[in-house]
């Protein structure tokens, strides 16, 4: 017998089930509890750059959209900076830059925003810049592992076209699920963003 | 010598996206392959949290929404360490929790089960682990509870863990479940796990040790996120 290997195995995942809220959000499952309710103010308000709003909405295999849904945001300041040591100019992060927040939907519609600033070009594998993105992180009833996603912005066309993830994804019509279309409402930049969990026109997930 | 890319994550040990049983999982899971990419900084970073940003009441769950005393039901310690796959403690990571009340009934706008609400339970709590990965909350036991799936379908009595970790990564929400419940093996949701291993990695042992005499049970649940590689030749992450 060889030695043993005495690596432990990642806990399981399940559903975060349709009363996520309580735990993640307690103020939209209807009721007061935290001082401070997490994941609110993505940003911050002195962070320099493109104040965006996003939004969209998550549709299951039918077609119908997904009411109960919850998405994580991970994404990097207007320099492409990410608010973790890890980052190797961690300490020039945008003040009060949080990057991550927490989205719930409408529960009448399932439709969701949320208002953030734009990243920037965030650094890659061996020095290969990446477009600017959004990290996505998807739980619902019904999903039983998180699902992760990227958001690529339709303005970035030539940061996309060279972007090492957009690039991977090899049946080419399928980039466009990941890239969110821009629009101006009341002068302010607005981006679409629709996720399809199943189906024609399936969002590609990722396996990170 | 420096940390660098995560482990991958086990597919045969986590539950498929497609568990047919689960009824709610056929339209809401996806048909084609992820993409499997190698980690960035955008996988490698992660939200970090400090203590500023919660309570300390909030990892108590019998007094963070009492009103007019305790709330009802059997009085329970829930702790554990939250520790990688090399078996490393994960410090001061943010735990939180979810769950319904000790007759079944979740505090949601959206929860229609005939058993009542507590009027002195919230049913969430949140917490940072400490420097060795050690949590704990008080709590009550929820009670099991009738689900829409099958005619007669009930959930095992079960807490929602959320743990972040260091990266994002390693983001991860589970259930845990107590020892010596029938219903456990019953429930599609659970059985979804393939491996029966890995579904005992969901069942919180009772801990007589942790229990505190005269006032409340104890279970031990030690959550394990994705683990490491160290560098020993290096695949750059980033620039050169």
């Amino acid at each position: 017998m060889p030695q043993k290997l005495d690596y432990r195995k990642e806990t399981p995942s399940q559903t975060a089930g349709p009363y996520v809220h309580i735990g993640l959000a307690p103020g939209a499952a209807g009721f007061d509890i935290y001082g401070n309710e997490l994941g609110r103010d993505i940003a911050g308000p002195h962070a320099p750059g493109e104040r965006i709003r996003v939004e969209g909405l998550v549709y299951d295999g039918t077609g119908a959209p997904v009411k109960d849904v919850l998405i994580e945001v991970w994404q990097a300041d207007a320099n492409g900076i990410y608010p973790h040591p890890e980052d190797p100019r961690y300490g020039k992060v945008a003040r009060g830059f949080r990057g991550w927040g927490r989205v719930i939907t409408e529960f009448d519609t399932g439709l969701w925003g949320f208002e953030t600033i734009k990243p920037g070009s965030v650094m890659g594998r061996n020095g290969r810049l990446q477009a600017p993105h959004l990290n996505l992180w998807i739980v619902a009833r019904g999903i039983n592992l998180g699902l992760n996603t990227r958001l690529y912005f339709a303005d970035e066309e030539q940061a996309n076209a060279a972007d090492p993830v957009l690039n991977l994804i090899e049946q080419q019509h399928r980039r466009a699920t990941l890239v969110a279309s821009r629009e101006m409402r009341d002068g302010k930049p607005v981006y679409r963003f629709d996720i399809r969990l199943q189906g024609e026109n399936e969002t590609v997930f990722l396996d990170v | 010598m420096k940390p660098a890319e995560y482990y991958q994550r086990d597919r045969l040990w986590q539950p498929p996206q497609l568990a047919p049983n689960y009824k709610t999982s056929v339209p809401r899971s996806p048909r084609q392959a992820l993409l499997s990419i190698e980690q960035s900084m955008s996988e490698v970073t992660g939200p970090v949290f400090g203590h500023g940003d919660i309570d300390p009441i909030d990892n108590d769950l019998i007094k963070n929404y009492a009103k007019t005393g305790d709330p009802i039901g059997e009085r329970i310690i829930v702790h554990g360490r939250v520790l990688d796959e090399n078996g490393r403690p994960v410090p001061n990571t943010l735990v939180e929790i979810w769950q319904a009340n000790a007759g079944g009934r979740y505090r949601h706008k959206k929860d229609t089960y005939l058993a009542p609400i507590d009027p002195n339970f919230g049913g969430c709590g949140r917490t940072m682990t400490d420097a060795n990965g050690f949590y704990f909350f008080r709590t009550v036991k929820p009670g099991a509870y009738p689900w829409r799936n099958w005619v007669n379908n009930w959930r095992p009595a079960h807490i929602h863990v959320s743990v972040f970790g260091s990266s994002f990564s390693q983001r991860l929400i589970t259930q845990m479940y107590f020892e010596g419940d029938p219903l456990i093996a019953k429930c599609p949701i659970v059985t979804s796990i393939p491996d029966p291993k890995a579904i005992e990695q969901l069942i919180a042992p009772l801990d007589m040790n942790a229990a505190i005499p005269l006032d409340s049970l104890a279970y031990k649940f030690d959550i394990i996120l994705r683990g490491r590689r160290s560098t020993m030749f290096e695949n750059r992450l980033e620039g050169n």
